[in-house]
Formats: structure tokens, sequence, C-alpha cells
């Protein structure tokens, strides 16, 4: 069947079984590799993107509930936001491995959105789902508090 | 004079002929060393690993006819309501009826993993919606249960380690269960949520009997004065 999917802005015709994951569309045949294929079992969080601005687990979406939601993925999300996570990332060197690390920014994005100024506690209760096995966890943590207080507008 | 100046060449004669067998060893064992690693023999094959498919065991309900021999009706009552329980107390009910904010998962009640709480709704926390993960219908490839109403009990419906005699008070308590009679024998018989346990898919263990007898069985229950056991 042929699935219209709007992603990262564009409208892209996809045939596919309708019980495909996203993901295997965004990566197999979008080419949009940034997103990870970790578990494959909404286990990891590795797979996170943007459906309607609500952060999915894109393998345990199958592409037929899509409908006409707008999914983002890691290539696209560009907003003042995704730029203080973006660069907080960085300036705290982050990624050891990197493999988690879309899934991760992608939820940590979700998260200021949704909540300016979280706590320990809410961003752990918030990246629960996303797990690392380089166990970057601390630096994450501190990473999102460098991006909401630079997005409140204080020196980080 | 010439039996000295004999004795070093012999000997460099042995040496060289104990080097030239060594050597002619060596390139045999190596020659037959590749032989045997060249030699073409059959591609090993992937072979299909026996997968045990998990055909889950149907349990069957019993019918409302077979509690009309209990004559005395509170007696009947309560033994309705324990077939009821079956259903109640299954872990397809009770992983979504948990005492904590948090979910347990699979026939064996484990902790749901990833963690995730209930929230201010029952549909998890603003970034770990149960949608996050839970689509509207069962996905297959990853094997996630679904349905678009997928969220908790509230807390005042906990019925995990509860009697069944206290899930049973619980029920009929409107200021716990949220629900009047009707409602409640609406919620069992009829709604989609509760339903997804007799279709659970996946190979998981359906709730035992049907949505359809289980209502009846409720129905049943609630006719018969909905008497509680201990
Ligand atoms: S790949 Fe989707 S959660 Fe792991
Ligand atoms: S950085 Fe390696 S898995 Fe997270």
């Amino acid at each position: 069947m042929v699935y219209a999917v709007r992603v990262n802005g564009s409208l892209h015709k996809v045939e596919a079984d309708g019980q495909t994951p996203l993901l295997w569309v965004l990566r197999d045949t979008l080419g949009l590799t940034g997103t990870k294929y970790g578990c494959g079992i909404a286990q990891c969080g590795a797979c996170t993107v943007h459906v309607d601005g609500q952060p999915m687990r894109s393998c345990s979406l199958p592409i037929e509930f899509v409908g006409s939601a707008e999914v983002t993925t890691i290539e696209a999300i560009d907003d003042p936001i995704a730029t203080a996570v973006q660069q907080a990332w960085v300036a705290r060197d982050v990624p050891q491995c990197g493999f988690c690390q879309s899934g991760q920014v992608m939820s940590a994005v979700a998260l200021l959105r949704a909540m300016p100024s979280p706590s320990d506690s809410d961003i752990d209760t918030a990246m629960s789902g996303n797990i690392c096995r380089c166990a970057t966890y601390n630096r994450i943590r501190a990473a999102i508090h460098d991006a909401a207080a630079t997005l409140r507008g204080e020196a980080v | 004079m010439t039996r000295r100046s004999d004795r070093p060449r012999r000997r460099r004669f042995r040496i060289a002929r104990i080097f030239g067998i060594a050597g002619l060893l060596v390139v045999a064992a190596i020659g037959l060393g590749l032989v045997y690693l060249l030699y073409p023999r059959p591609v090993l094959q992937s072979e299909p690993i026996a997968v045990e498919t998990l055909y889950a065991q149907l349990e069957s309900l019993q019918p409302v006819s077979a509690f009309d021999t209990i004559v005395e009706p509170r007696l009947r009552s309560v033994a309705l309501f324990e077939e009821v329980g079956r259903v109640l107390q299954s872990p397809r009910c009770m992983n979504c009826h948990p005492a904590t904010d948090r979910p347990t998962q699979t026939e064996a009640m484990w902790p749901h993993m990833p963690w995730v709480s209930r929230g201010l709704d029952g549909g998890g926390e603003a970034n770990m919606r149960c949608t996050t993960c839970h689509q509207a219908q069962n996905a297959e490839a990853s094997g996630v249960p679904g349905n678009a109403k997928w969220s908790l009990a509230p807390i005042e419906m906990a019925w995990q380690g509860k009697s069944l005699g206290d899930i049973c008070r619980q029920l009929l308590d409107p200021a716990r269960s949220h629900m009047t009679r009707e409602e409640l024998l609406h919620h069992m018989a009829e709604d989609d949520l509760v339903g997804w346990a007799w279709n659970p898919g996946g190979g998981r263990q359906p709730a035992p009997g049907t949505q359809d007898e289980f209502g009846a069985l409720v129905a049943a229950w609630l006719e018969t004065g909905a008497q509680c056991p201990q």
C-alpha cells in the first residue's frame, strides 16, 4: 500500500506494508539515517522522533498509524530550544560512542519544550526511556540544565 | 692432512642434509596444510532455529447457567463473582491496575520496562506518555501492545495485592471505582480497552473466556445482589 507521510516538512509517498515501522521507512526508504535502530522493541529510545511535536519511538510506530501527522527527525530539528540543546551537547562533550545520542537529543528537546526549567527528577523521569550503553547520563543531565539556563538568558 | 681437511667438508654436508630434510618436511607440511585448508567443502548453511511458538493456552469461563444450581441467592452471587474474579485477577487486567504508579507487564507481571509512571491522568508523564510507544493497535514488528485508550486505571482502583473480596467492595464503591453499576457493567462488558484482554496478540495469554461471557457473568452477579466474597 502507498502511504503519504510528512517528514521534515515535505510529503513523501512510500510504498510499504502498513505494519512497517516508521523507523524503517525513515532509514531505508528516505535515507534519514540520523535516527538509530537500537532494539526495535521500544526499550532503548535510539529511534526517537517527534510526531506532531511529541517524542515517539519510531520502531514501534507502524506507518499506517502515522496518518497526516508531521514527523520530525534529528536532521531537521531547528528552533532556539534545539539549538540550545545542540550547543550544550557540544560544550559538555556529551556523546561517547554517539549511538544513542540522536534519540537523547530528540527527547531532551521535547522535554524543554514541555518544561523550560526541569529539575533533576523531571529530567530522570522524562529521559528514562533513553538508554545509553556508554552511561553518559550525568553529562546528558548537565547539558539539559545548561540548555535550560541558556534559554532563560543565564550565562552557563 | 687429507683426513683433517675432509672433516669440515663432511660436517657441512651433514648439516646441509639435515636442513634439507627439515626444509622438505616444512614444505610438505605447508603443502598438506594448504591442501587441507583449500580443499573444497560444503559451506555451512544457516539453519532455521526451532522457535517455540507460544500458543496461548485458552482458558474458558463457566456460563451463567452453571451457577443456577446454587439455590441460595447470596451464595450464587458470590460464586458468580468468583468466576468474574478469574478474569479480574488475570495478568491482562492486573498489569494496568497496579498498586503503585508503575504498571507491570507480561504474564509474570514484571515492573514495566522502560521505567514509566502514571502521571496526572494515568496516561504517563510529559515526555513518557503511554503513546510514546503504545499505538492505537498492537505493533507487530516491535511486539508492543496497543489500544487507543492505553492507560492505567486510577490508583483508587489498584487491584494488585488485594484480595478478591476487597476488589469486589472497591468496584461497588463509586468513590473509588468512579462508576455507577451501569457504568461498571458497560466497562466490563463493552469497553474496548478492557476487550483487548481477550485479544492481546503477540503470544500473550488472553483473559479467560470471552468478553461477552464475562459481561454476562458480571450482569448476573449484579442482578443477584452484587455480593462479595470475604
Ligand atoms: S530502537 Fe526504538 S526504542 Fe530501541
Ligand atoms: S553515547 Fe554510546 S550509547 Fe550513548
